[in-house]
């Protein structure tokens, strides 16, 4: 079980309180995880990854047992605490504008 | 009984404004998606219970919502929350914020870039809608004209979106550029198989055949500030209004100059007229006057707020060149807000409502084709856009 820790705006348009909950066979990745959260909950394909390209939108970066992983590649393995749920991974929008 | 709502598009959310037929009276209902900015919100003149909303963010990009119960609850065309799965029917889920330019050899344009603002080539990319226009005839076919400029059209209520590339494919829109706002496609004239567009800032544009083929209507138009003043595209048109009566009549408010065509674009005269000034974005059409129009003239292009710090909508009731200003009830010093392209709208009731937001927040609402202002409210986001429908 996959734990995704995701701003207020993203949890209002998914419908959820707090943290999701995904289950991913096969090796935890960004892209795994992205991919799982995106076909759990539709609605957000395209706030996170742009659509067509599916580069990250530019506001957005993503944290893993308190690292900034948002520039590794997203078929790396995340960490073992990510993998077991024991650590959410976290989407986190950047503090900008007003 | 008669009824109005209003609905307000703002920097951080929407908000529904209800009145009876006196719009002395109002109720307030939001923020609606707080938070978030709501370019425009529309109602289907099809079905008035049906309202379309353009939700955006520069974090999480765009979110077509949909209302069935006139503003009461509001969900992603085919993407119910709660319900995270694909249709019976199939259909794809989450494709509701989904504008992809069509570059397909069947259909599209093998157009791949625009002018940036140096000159040189920019490919299209996809920002957030600006405006959605309902079809007259059926709640389920609606239009988008989003940034980088184009026209989308949706016929599943707005589940999924096609790009109608005749536009961006027409031939000029490789020299198409932003304006300080980016280059957006703003204005949405339904008109039978005619659709009329304008675009920040490459100028207006028709279609004769419901979309399909394209072409510039800028004759006329004289801007200062391009390379060739009187050039076919490069214009900054702020906004066009058309009554539905006049088939062939359009105003327009460009970056400066306030416009007219006798001839559905083909040719354009200034009506500036007597104007203080007549730089401005809205301009709209009385609901039962064709040739009263109005507009809010704006300082300057380095200026974006009133003259004088004084509030006023001119009203021109021989479609153009002959303006009143009018003041009643709007702030005569010390106002410093702007009046942005979409926001200005105008009712259908007997006695003609019209309606304008500002950056300020708020709402002014006049009850008798503009002798009288009132504010609905006054302490709102900044209003990026007003609508009006009209229960009579």
């Amino acid at each position: 079980m996959i734990r995704v820790a995701m701003p207020a705006h993203l949890r209002t348009l998914a419908g959820v309180n707090g943290d999701v909950t995904l289950e991913i066979e096969g090796e935890v990745t960004r892209r795994s995880v992205l991919d799982a959260l995106e076909k759990q909950y539709p609605m957000l394909r395209g706030t996170i990854r742009e659509h067509v390209s599916g580069e990250r939108r530019p506001f957005l970066r993503f944290f893993a047992c308190g690292e900034d992983i948002t520039h590794n590649s997203p078929d790396d393995p995340l960490p073992e605490e990510i993998a077991s749920g024991a650590e959410p991974f976290y989407v986190i929008g950047a503090i900008a504008g007003g | 009984m008669s009824n109005v709502r209003v609905l307000v598009g703002t920097r951080k959310g929407a908000f529904i404004l209800s009145s009876d037929g006196k719009r002395e009276q109002w109720d307030v209902s939001g923020p609606h998606f707080a938070g978030w900015e709501l370019y425009h919100l529309k109602g289907s003149p099809a079905d008035p219970n049906r309202i379309y909303a353009s939700q955006t963010s520069g974090w999480f990009g765009q979110i077509i919502q949909r209302s069935d119960d006139g503003g009461k609850t509001w969900f992603q065309p085919g993407t119910p929350a709660g319900l995270p799965t694909t249709t019976p029917e199939g259909m794809p889920m989450g494709e509701s914020n989904k504008f992809v330019y069509d570059t397909s050899e069947k259909t599209g344009k093998p157009l791949t870039t625009h002018q940036w603002y140096d000159g040189t080539a920019h490919p299209w990319e996809f920002k957030r809608v600006w405006h959605l226009e309902p079809s007259p005839d059926d709640p389920d076919t609606v239009y988008a004209g989003v940034e980088d400029a184009a026209l989308f059209k949706s016929t599943n209520g707005g589940q999924t979106w096609d790009e109608l590339p005749g536009l961006r494919g027409h031939g000029t829109g490789a020299l198409w550029q932003p304006g300080a706002g980016g280059m957006c496609l703003h204005s949405i004239i339904l008109d039978g198989e005619r659709i009329f567009v304008a675009i920040s800032a490459a100028g207006a544009f028709r279609s004769d055949d419901s979309g399909a083929t394209w072409k510039p209507i800028n004759k006329g138009l004289h801007s200062q500030y391009i390379p060739d003043p009187s050039a076919e595209v490069g214009h900054c048109v702020h906004h066009i209004a058309k009554h539905p009566s006049s088939s062939n009549v359009l105003f327009m408010q460009k970056h400066w100059d306030v416009m007219r065509s006798d001839d559905a674009g083909d040719n354009w005269t200034e009506v500036s007229g007597n104007l203080p000034t007549d730089f401005g974005f809205v301009i709209d059409v009385h609901a039962h006057e064709p040739e009263t129009i109005y507009v809010v003239p704006i300082k300057s292009d380095g200026e974006h707020y009133p003259l004088d710090g004084k509030l006023q909508v001119y009203r021109s009731r021989s479609g153009g060149n002959e303006w009143e200003p009018l003041t009643k009830g709007l702030p005569q010093s010390n106002c410093y807000v702007n009046v942005l392209r979409d926001a200005m709208a105008v009712d259908s009731l007997d006695s003609c409502g019209i309606y304008f937001g500002t950056t300020g927040g708020q709402v002014y609402a006049s009850a008798d084709s503009g002798d009288n202002w009132a504010p609905i409210v006054r302490d709102l986001p900044a209003v990026l856009s007003v609508e009006v429908q009209t229960f009579s």
